[in-house]
Formats: structure tokens, C-alpha cells, sequence
């Protein structure tokens, strides 16, 4: 106890309040229901929709909300002769 | 084919987040692999618990309404790659959850994991009779406390009416989880003892977790208790009651006062 005490002065309850602050600041502002990177994923998906036709299922959406800079990122399995076609 | 639990208890903040957080990661830690579920619409917590508030994208309901697809919404866990957080949403209220959607949604999990862990909100409305309606099993978590005893013997009651085992005429089966067990106030009389809960409750016992600084610190920093240290009184508890639920037989540690008998006596005396 004491040795973890020696190494970890810092403790839980720091991380904690880290935590809260930066989730919380997201969901306050959400509360007008305009999540700007929900907003911007349902357009990229608008937008590739436009050319090809993808299945829901094969759309995979990673997001990390962080305190500076959040990151969406947006992995979509594109069928492949579907592509070279609108290519041509 | 998965078993679904459900972690239930009628009374608010007595550890069922806690509690399916740490069933969860154990289970996974023991090679099965697991699906977490939080059924609190509206109050979301369980992807505090488990860490993965940031990562949030799809809730439950989004998968229910058909608006995501399950593998979109799970949120799979980084620590363990064989456990994955269904999120609750935060945003809509629990009457968005539908029969149907639930169902579907449900019969989805069970095909795809080993184990689907609900974590059931407080009360017993709506939400709560969702969460338990789909269970193959049910732990119910009891704080050594009237208020809480009282309430589980509620939540028994509804487990043996309200959901489909019980109304297809099956037994549920029901565990107990007895949490936040201080066992130098139990040794000095002042809070239930586990076999008065036994008997009044008559569900078998399938641990106890006692009081302890390392469940909050686990909650703190987003990292089920089991996993965060698995060597602590609270995560072996939990750890013996994963066992169990495999089916293994494992003696019940009853946690006692370890302080030495001098101790005690200034304890005491400062009390």
C-alpha cells in the first residue's frame, strides 16, 4: 500500500476529475442535440453514397473524443467493381 | 450460443455498473468471449466504468431503431480484445427501447458471444423490466442494508414474473452478489450479517465483495477492477464468482476484520 502510495502520489482521483471534465464538456455541448462530428459523419457518408453504393455493415466508425482535438475516423469497404466502374 | 446475465438489484448505486464491469472483464480475462450491455437509457455509465466514454459513437437504441448495425455500435474494449461495450444512449429516453428491437437486438448478442452481461438501470420500470426480460440468469447485487435487501427481494419477485424464462414457466436461475461488505462493522454487530440476507433473500450466494478502496480507484481511471488489479480482495471475489458461474467449485472467502487484536482495542478506543 505504502509503496504504491510512494509511486503513485498523484492517485485516481486527478484522472477522474480529467475524465469528467473532458466528457462532460462534449455532452453540454450536445445538449442542443448538434454533435458536430455526428454531423459530419452522417455528410461523409451522404457524400460516398453519392457514387457508390454501400452497405451499412461495412462502414465501421472510430471516434476518440479528446480535450483539444477529436478524431473521427471512418473505414468503408468499397465493392470493388463497383469502383472500377464509375471509374470508366 | 451466449448466455445473457443480467445484473439487477431495484435499488440505485448499490454496484451494478461495478459489478458488470467487473463479471465482464473477468469472464474475458478467462478466455470467453463477452459482451457488456448498459440498459440505462438516458443515465449512461458503464462506458465510464469501462473506460470508453470517448469512443462512443452508436448506442443501444441507435441498434434497436435499425439506424447502426450492432458491429457498428460495439464498442470493443482495448485492454481486452475479446470483450466489447454496447453503450446505452444518453440523449433519448428509455421509451425508445421497443419489445421487438430488443429482442432482435438480443438474440444478435447471444449469437455472437459467450456471455451478454445487462447491466439493468435502478428501479423497476420499463427499463429495468427490458434489461432482465431476455436473462438466462440474474445476479442480483445487495448492499448489507435494509433499504437495498428490501429492494432485491423486489427485484426477485419481478425476475420469477417478468421475464420470458419465467414465463415459459422455466426457473430463473438467481445468484447474489453481496457488495460493500465492511467486515469489521459486521464483526461488531452493526450491519447484517450475511446469513440474516441469505435468509431473508433464499438466492444462492455467489460472492462477497467487500468494502474497498480499490473499487473506486478501478471507477477513477476507467478500468474494471478486475483488470485494473487483479490481486485485490474485491477483483479475487469477482474472479471466485466467474469461476462459479462456469460451473467450477470454489470455497466462499468471507472477508474478515484482519487487523491484530491490539489493533482492535485502539481502534475502539478511538471510535
Amino acid at each position: 500500500m505504502s509503496l504504491r502510495k510512494m509511486f503513485n502520489r498523484r492517485g485516481s482521483a486527478p484522472v477522474a476529475r480529467d475524465r469528467l471534465q473532458l466528457i462532460l464538456a462534449h455532452e453540454r455541448g450536445n445538449a442542443g442535440g448538434s454533435d458536430l462530428v455526428m454531423i459530419l459523419r452522417e455528410e461523409i457518408l451522404a457524400v460516398i453514397a453519392k457514387h457508390v453504393i454501400v452497405e451499412q455493415d461495412k462502414v465501421q466508425i472510430r471516434l476518440d473524443r479528446g480535450k483539444d482535438v477529436s478524431t473521427l475516423g471512418v473505414d468503408i469497404e468499397l465493392p470493388v467493381p463497383l469502383v472500377a466502374r464509375k471509374a470508366a | 450460443m451466449a448466455k445473457i446475465l443480467v445484473v439487477t438489484s431495484g435499488k440505485g448505486g448499490v454496484g451494478k455498473t461495478t459489478t458488470t464491469a467487473a463479471l465482464g472483464a473477468a469472464l474475458a480475462q478467462a478466455g470467453q468471449s463477452v459482451a457488456v450491455v448498459d440498459f440505462d437509457v438516458g443515465l449512461r455509465n458503464l462506458d465510464l466504468v469501462m473506460g470508453a466514454e470517448r469512443r462512443v459513437v452508436y448506442d443501444l437504441i441507435n441498434v434497436v431503431n435499425g439506424d447502426a448495425k450492432l458491429n457498428q455500435a460495439l464498442i470493443r474494449d482495448k485492454r481486452l480484445e475479446n470483450l466489447s461495450l454496447l453503450p446505452a444512449s444518453q440523449t433519448r429516453d428509455k421509451d425508445a427501447l421497443t419489445d421487438e428491437g430488443v429482442a432482435r437486438v438480443m438474440n444478435e448478442l447471444r449469437e455472437k458471444f459467450d456471455w451478454v452481461i445487462c447491466d439493468s438501470p435502478a428501479g423497476i420500470e420499463r427499463g429495468a423490466t427490458l434489461a432482465m426480460r431476455h436473462a438466462d440468469l440474474a445476479v442480483v447485487v445487495t448492499n448489507p442494508e435494509v433499504s437495498s435487501v428490501r429492494d432485491s427481494d423486489r427485484i426477485i419477485g419481478l425476475l420469477d414474473s417478468k421475464t420470458l424464462k419465467a414465463e415459459r414457466g422455466e426457473t430463473m436461475e438467481k445468484h447474489l452478489i453481496l457488495t460493500r461488505y465492511d467486515a469489521a462493522r459486521a464483526d461488531r454487530g452493526d450491519m447484517l450479517k450475511i446469513d440474516d440476507v441469505l435468509e431473508i433473500l433464499s438466492i444462492p450466494l455467489l460472492a462477497i465483495i467487500p468494502e474497498s478502496m480499490e473499487v473506486l480507484r478501478a471507477s477513477n481511471v476507467g478500468c474494471p477492477v478486475t483488470l485494473n488489479n487483479p490481486l485485490c480482495a474485491p477483483s479475487r471475489a469477482y474472479i471466485d464468482a466467474v469461476r462459479r458461474l462456469k460451473g467450477d467449485t470454489v470455497p466462499m472467502a468471507i472477508p474478515s476484520d484482519k487487523k491484530s487484536l491490539l489493533n482492535k482495542l485502539f481502534t475502539r478506543r478511538a471510535a
